[in-house]
């Protein structure tokens, strides 16, 4: 013991003449006045290629590397699409099955195909990258490398020639093929097979390629030809889709369809590569802002600014307040403002929280347990900062999310599903029975708003006030949506012919499974907590909890009956969260995301009219009818939209809240100098408890020692 | 009522009986009462002893289950009062006997003796307006008119508390000094006087004084516990001291079924390698080395992931969360048995090595007594104290390792209560702050207590059975 | 000697056979191919085509064990656990399901694991050495008493409470150092002060037990006697031939954990952020990552050994007594 702190003490006397580091800064000294942003991951990306990356923790490095076609508006709300790598946002045109033009307000039945014609942006060059040097003669350097070449070579930074090139349509069209190719295994290629026409049959003719060599299959592929995407010229591609699908725009600003130069792929596909771990998978190339320079998922991610960026400019328009909030301080001014973003493997909740409060990480989502040290809630249910918060200058920033999270019932089940009136009103009573304003108040810390239907706020067709509330679980009182009384969900449950809870079958509780994942600390509580829920109406609730894996595989076999599930939009359109409702869709049957196997005809129908439309009045009054529908069937209780509140530290410039853009790190400004005296003011090192303890050990060592001599004389005789 | 016997409440019942049943045979075994003898003679010992009883008496009773019959028949039903029915939860002695604590559950945070909750809520004033304050608790110290009067009401309510104690104390007192004065003949005061100054033949001061102090614990506590949420509530307001209790049973369970379970295993394979020798002991051998091999953690949690697949195909089975919790901490306990009993195998084979090189093992073998004849009378009793031995000192790991492995979530069902689930959630409370410290210390609390004297325990048993170490001592 | 070491060599190999027989048995039992996919292939719009696409490129597609449709040898050897259990016994791990190269993660994540790992065993050394002798110094008196009361109290506080504590007052309260954390290189030793303080002080109460007992043991022999006889003082009898005696039983301990310091520890890598093989296997269980969980019980399988090995050979370095046949 004393050994350790010995040693301890020694470091200590050590470190003090080393300067007015923070003792507890966990990154290496020198760096403390660089423009760099510190942030944080908690689970290592899994995949880096836009083709197979489908997930947000992995969004947070790929988008500010890749520039898909278009990009949403960093300010202004509704979300709105601007355009990115291409140079401005392609109108579709209609065509009927004669390929004659047809005006743009054609009926969707007429409509055969739709081209939508993308102008590629010009003056854009990838980042440097090895896969584009050349030798003196022109020759790619690095492509055909052979076992000797790549003697001495771990990472791609050891690489020591790096080249560019200008972005063509070529790319585009590319890494379209890619998403067909069976052996990338996109996520999204069957929902593309229904969309872009000849994209099926391409998967198909590629399955003979995947058994082929890596190289060979990139060969393949560059030669494979996709009938609905063809380059126009080397400034413009047409991509043909099949009748009308005007969310497709939305599907253009996903990474998916970001540009991926063939050098690249080719570059990555020879042999010896993947014993090195440098696969395209793990080292994006792109056009964007940043270019992943350290790749440990171990350990740390490290963006740094790329040289050839285009020079986008920080945007000029914004809602009303953001000028006041001097969000457009920097308009016009080139981008990307910080020279390089670390983010370092953090996975326990409670070492990330302390390094935020600290000053080592610029900005931080609020843990459950940490949010009574961040924010109080006001008397009229407004956050606001705590007194610590605001005296170290935290700035919060709060938005509903895009995304919902339900409780969601089997609906084929025998005793919970169906669309008898019985089973109806069983699910109305259940509803009216959880109290979701006292989950979001334990679970959420109030960071929650109930849901009244399947749609969040932001995405039109989203009615608020009195209109907006679910009548069978709600009524309007005062102004503000009030939860209906137990005792209407015990009648209720009477008339379902449940009298007390009870089964009259079994003269039993009613009872009742719930899939539950439970995987952390917290999900005890929450158990309990839903166990609760359901005794109120006397029903037993059997948790069945299962890891994530093992759920989901449940649902895919329906035999659940109430599971708990979210959401969260892919773009924001009704008609991405009208769809987990919609019957063909269903989970067990057409392995959709339709969870709860909801299939009710007449929503079925309205839902096909209402997704090809623009937004407006006509299609306001279609999801009006469908949201009817769907409350009167409840085959969800709908649970609430989560609220985002984020933390940040005053030397952090340009947060918005942006629920749908990923590539936000551009924005970001930095106030480096600031920073650093205050992680100094912050982070005095308490000595005392040292020296105590150094003091405490003499003391008890000096007797010890005497005590030794004077036994050893006493031992001697 | 209707008894309902888990699982491991009847594996609990086989060790109870077989402990009962092996105290009886060694009563009458001079060789094996004289250890035992020793280690009731060690004030360390006895007093451990009188803790863990406290531990295993509220174990016990968190062991027999049952299930209330239904007060009121289902109105409506058809065949009313001619059947009897019973409520679905499945209920412990000990859970019925703290109902007061098991029902009084607060919305979510409170201290320790708190008044008011640990969080501000919206609470409305008589008037319509709105204020965020802590609000009262719905039960801790509900009968207090004004807070303020907490310290005076805590100081009496404990000091009725300790009054009762130490009635109850004099009581069980004085029955065991008649008890021992008429055995040996003595008047009572006579009796009090020697057990006062230490002189009788077992360190009865010193289970006293620790009874004296457990009851005098337990009644302040009991009663306090009636009027406040003395270890303070949890995240959804569930009583800390409570759930502190239940997980009493959780932890004896898995430190002494683990060991059972493996036990006819390690004893019968570790016998035979030692014994038989040659092809049989190079099987066992390999048997354990390869298990032995296998990190355990991974084994463990293989064998958890494999009992949720199985209960989430076979769901019906199972009729409450008691009974799926309850199988899932019998199958914890069955492969730490697995990763656990190689170290008793391979000892148990060192002594068997020797012990058949022993004359009277090897006259048996002479006159022809049949191999496992020669294993049953001879060699398994005469490394009984080896069994016992590694059985009181594995105890306590295993407590500490439920801990660990409720970290990793491979530990028991997350609904259960268990002290490795209360510090496994009390790791996002330290990080608030305020702290909420209370799920940790109560946990700390009562498996310190718990651990240290089985420890100490274990030491004394240890030291009692092993000829080597008695001179040291 | 050599060829005792080769025979025990020999010996090892139906022991990894059947590590990997069970390790194999455990996790397909639970687990199917098609969890696996699931569980790679990520959460939204994940389809049967999808998963059996993922199976083949993996070589999932094969039966487990036993392939009734091949002839002859093909019927045992084109099964996945053929196919995945071979090329282990040359080290060539394979790539993990979600496609790194596993031996490449090993060499990379096995140093954090040791700079951990030996810090504390060295430290932990000297300081349980030294306080046990402290203790065996003043036996049967009530320091030595009150010693083994407190060091069974150490033992008695789960290892989460240490660093739990640690982290809560060396860095939240006192600034002393980063909470979390590591680097590459000489800069990692910031952030080893803590993780190994907390396991060496983890590792008093059970350490310093168990040297006292060996000590003790020593100490009752008749050499001892004879030594105190010739009139040496009670420290030099301690210090030169009880601890040197001792240190025989304490190597020998030493040598057999050696190997198994690669691994890592699992509880403190994960609390502390460090990259090593600890957290490594951990997030393997939790993905349900097979590759990786194979070729980590393997590894600890065939280090195991290794120490058993060593083991028996540092016995004959030490007691000349002690022969190898």
């Amino acid at each position: 013991m004393f050994v350790v702190l010995a040693v301890l003490a020694a470091l200590v006397l050590l470190l003090g003449g080393c300067g007015k580091v923070p003792w507890n800064d966990p990154y290496p000294e020198g760096l403390a006045l660089s423009n760099t942003l510190y942030s944080s991951f908690d689970e290592r990306p899994k995949h880096l290629d836009p083709v197979r990356s489908y997930s947000a923790n992995e969004y947070a490095f790929l988008a500010q590397v890749y520039e898909p076609p278009l990009q949403y508006h960093f300010l202004l709300r509704p979300y709105q699409l601007v355009p990115l790598s291409a140079s401005q946002v392609p109108i579709p045109r209609y065509f009927d099955a004669a390929g004659k033009p047809l005006p743009d307000d054609a009926p969707a039945e007429q409509i055969a195909y739709s081209d939508y014609l993308v102008q590629v942006r010009r003056g854009v060059r990838f980042q440097p990258h090895p896969a584009f040097a050349r030798d003196g003669s022109g020759a790619l350097r690095y492509h055909g490398l052979t076992a000797v070449d790549l003697r001495g070579i771990n990472r791609l930074a050891d690489f020591p020639y790096t080249g560019t090139r200008d972005l063509t349509a070529a790319d585009f069209v590319h890494q379209t093929k890619r998403l067909a190719a069976p052996w990338l295994h996109s996520p999204i290629a069957g929902v593309m097979q229904e969309h872009i026409l000849g994209f099926k049959e391409l998967g198909e003719r590629l399955t003979q390629a995947a058994k082929l060599d890596p190289v060979a299959r990139v060969q393949a592929l560059r030669e494979a030809r996709l009938d609905g995407v063809e380059v126009v010229d080397p400034a413009s591609f047409r991509i043909r889709i099949n009748g009308k699908y005007p969310q497709f725009a939305y599907w253009l600003a996903m990474p998916f369809f970001a540009p991926m130069p063939w050098e690249a792929e080719l570059f990555y596909a020879q042999p010896g590569m993947k014993e090195r771990n440098i696969v395209l998978d793990w080292y994006p190339v792109g056009t964007g802002p940043f270019m992943l320079t350290e790749n440990n998922p171990n350990l740390r991610m490290v963006l740094t600014r790329n040289p050839n960026f285009w020079g986008e400019t920080f945007p000029t328009q914004g809602m009303p307040g953001d000028a006041e909030a001097g969000l457009i301080k920097d308009a016009s001014r080139p981008m990307p403002f910080v020279d390089q973003a670390v983010y370092s493997l953090e996975k326990e909740d409670i070492p990330r929280w302390n390094k935020f409060v600290q000053g080592y990480y610029d900005s931080s989502g609020i843990s459950s347990d940490a949010f009574d040290q961040a924010v109080r809630i006001g008397g009229d249910g407004g956050p606001s900062l705590t007194d610590e918060m605001q005296t170290k200058g935290i700035e919060l920033m709060t938005s509903v999310e895009t995304s919902i999270s339900y409780l969601g019932f089997n609906m084929r089940d025998q005793v919970v599903g169906g669309y008898s009136e019985q089973a109806r009103l069983l699910r109305r009573a259940i509803s009216i029975a959880v109290d979701y304003e006292e989950f979001i108040s334990i679970f959420a810390n109030g960071r929650g708003l109930i849901a009244q239907g399947p749609l969040p706020p932001g995405i039109s067709g989203y009615q608020e006030g009195k209109g907006g509330i679910n009548p069978y679980v709600y009524e309007w009182h005062d102004g503000r949506p009030v939860r209906r009384g137990i005792a209407e969900a015990r009648a209720l449950l009477e008339q379902a012919g449940y009298p007390g809870g009870r089964d009259p079958k079994t003269g039993r509780a009613l009872s009742i499974n719930y899939e539950a994942v439970a995987t952390g600390p917290d999900d005890k509580s929450r158990l309990a907590w839903m166990r609760k829920q359901f005794e109120k109406l006397g029903i037993e609730l059997v948790i069945r909890s299962t890891d994530y894996n093992r759920f989901q595989e449940k649902m895919q076999n329906g035999t659940g009956q109430v599971y708990m599930w979210g959401w969260n939009a892919d773009y924001p359109d009704s008609e991405n969260f009208f769809f987990l409702l919609y019957g063909p869709n269903g989970k067990v049957e057409h392995q959709g995301e339709n969870a709860s196997n909801y299939d009710n005809p007449e929503f079925n129908r309205l839902f096909d009219q209402m997704k090809f439309m623009e937004n407006g009045p006509e299609r306001q009054a279609l999801i009006d009818q469908m949201m009817t529908i769907a409350r009167r069937d409840a085959p969800w209780l709908w649970g609430f939209y989560p609220k985002a509140f984020s933390l940040h530290h005053q030397w952090l410039f340009n947060v918005n809240p942006n629920k749908m853009a990923n590539n936000t790190l551009k924005y970001r400004r930095l106030d480096p100098v600031l920073r650093e005296r205050l992680r100094t003011e912050w982070n005095p090192s308490v000595l005392w408890p040292l020296w105590a303890v150094l003091g405490i050990g003499a003391i008890l060592v000096l007797p010890a020692l005497w005590m030794v001599r004077r036994r050893e004389r006493s031992t001697a005789l | 009522m209707m008894l309902v016997i888990l699982w491991t409440d009847a594996l609990v019942f086989l060790l109870l009986a077989l402990a009962i049943g092996f105290a009886l045979y060694a009563s009458r075994h001079e060789h094996l009462r004289a250890p035992w003898r020793r280690v009731a003679r060690s004030r360390v010992g006895l007093g451990a002893l009188v803790v863990l009883g406290f531990y295993v008496l509220i174990g016990l009773l968190d062991t027999l289950h049952f299930r209330l019959p239904l007060a009121d028949p289902a109105p409506g039903a058809a065949h009313a009062a001619t059947e009897r029915r019973f409520a679905p939860e499945v209920m412990s002695v000990f859970d019925y006997w703290a109902r007061p604590l098991r029902q009084r559950q607060e919305k979510t945070y409170s201290a320790p003796f708190a008044t008011h909750l640990f969080v501000k809520e919206a609470i409305t004033q008589p008037d319509g307006s709105v204020v965020r304050d802590y609000p009262r608790l719905q039960y801790g110290g509900r009968h207090l008119k004004d807070p303020k009067q907490r310290g005076w009401d805590i100081f009496d309510t404990a000091l009725r508390g300790q009054i009762e104690g130490l009635v109850v104390w004099g009581l069980i007192t004085l029955l065991v000094l008649w008890g021992m004065a008429r055995r040996r003949g003595l008047a009572l005061l006579a009796m009090y006087a020697e057990v006062r100054d230490g002189r009788t033949d077992l360190p009865w001061r010193t289970a006293l004084g620790g009874l004296a102090l457990m009851l005098v614990l337990g009644f302040v506590a009991g009663e306090l516990a009636l009027k406040y949420h003395i270890l303070g509530t949890d995240k959804v307001g569930e009583d800390v001291f409570f759930q502190a209790l239940k997980s009493i049973r959780t932890g004896l369970v898995i430190g002494t079924l683990t060991t059972l379970v493996m036990l006819p295993a390690a004893v019968l394979l570790g016998v035979m390698a030692g014994y038989f020798r040659g092809w049989v002991d190079d099987i066992i051998q390999y048997l354990y080395t390869t298990l032995n091999a296998i990190p355990s953690v991974l084994l463990i949690a293989a064998a958890i992931l494999m009992l949720q697949v199985y209960m989430a195909n076979n769901a019906d089975q199972f009729e409450s969360l008691v009974e799926r919790a309850d199988l899932r901490l019998l199958f914890l306990c069955l492969i730490l048995g697995v990763t656990s009993w190689t170290g008793l195998c391979r000892l148990l084979r060192g002594e068997a090595l020797k012990l058949r090189e022993a004359d009277y093992v090897q006259a048996g073998a002479a006159l022809g007594v049949g191999h496992f004849a020669i294993l049953g009378r001879h060699i398994v009793p005469n490394v009984l104290h080896i069994v016992l031995t590694t059985l009181v000192l594995d105890f306590s790991g295993l407590v500490l390792a439920e801990a660990v492995l409720s970290y990793i979530n491979i530990g028991v069902d997350p609904t259960m209560n268990s002290w490795g689930n209360m510090i496994n959630s009390a790791r996002l409370e330290l990080a608030r702050d305020p702290v909420v410290w209370w799920s940790l210390a109560a946990a700390f609390l009562f498996m310190f207590t718990l651990v240290l004297a089985a420890n100490l325990f274990a030491d004394v048993v240890r030291d009692a059975f092993d000829p080597r170490l008695r001179g040291t001592r | 000697m050599s060829a005792y070491i080769l025979r025990r060599l020999l010996y090892a190999l139906p022991i990894l056979i059947g590590v990997n027989l069970l390790t194999f048995v455990l996790f397909f039992v639970l687990n199917s191919p098609d969890e696996m996919a699931r569980m790679q292939l990520g959460e939204k719009r994940v389809t049967p085509a999808v998963i059996s696409n993922w199976k083949q490129e993996h070589g999932y597609d094969r039966p487990l064990l036993f392939n009734e449709k091949a002839s002859g040898l093909a019927k045992v050897t084109d099964t996945i656990f053929f196919q995945r259990s071979v090329k282990l016994f040359a080290f060539d791990f394979g790539s993990s399901d979600d496609g790194r190269n596993i031996g490449y993660d090993i060499s990379q994540r096995m140093w954090p694991s040791l700079a951990i790992a030996v810090p504390v065993l060295l430290v932990g050394f000297a300081i349980d050495i030294s306080l046990a002798l402290f203790i065996v110094f003043f036996r049967a008196t009530y320091l030595d008493f009150g010693a083994v009361v407190l060091l069974v109290a150490m033992m008695s506080i789960s290892g989460l409470f240490y660093i739990i504590g640690g982290q809560f007052l060396m860095s939240k309260m006192f600034h002393l150092v980063p909470i979390s954390g590591y680097d590459i290189g000489i800069k990692a030793w910031k952030f080893m002060i803590l993780p190994v303080i907390v396991g060496v002080v983890g590792g008093v109460g059970s350490g310093v037990r168990w040297y006292r007992t060996l000590f003790l043991e020593e100490v009752s022999k008749d050499y001892v006697r004879t030594a105190r006889a010739k009139g040496l003082t009670e420290r030099r009898v301690l210090f030169r031939h009880v601890f040197g005696n001792a240190l025989i039983p304490i190597l020998t301990g030493v040598v057999v954990v050696l190997p198994l310091l690669f691994m890592g520890s699992l509880i403190t890598e994960s609390f502390f952020g460090i990259p090593g093989l600890g957290s490594y296997t951990i997030d393997a269980i939790s993905n349900q990552d097979f590759a990786i969980v194979h070729a980590m019980v393997f590894l600890g399988a065939v280090l195991y050994i290794l120490g058993l090995l060593l083991t028996d050979i540092s016995y004959t370095l030490v007691d000349p007594r002690v022969r190898l046949q």
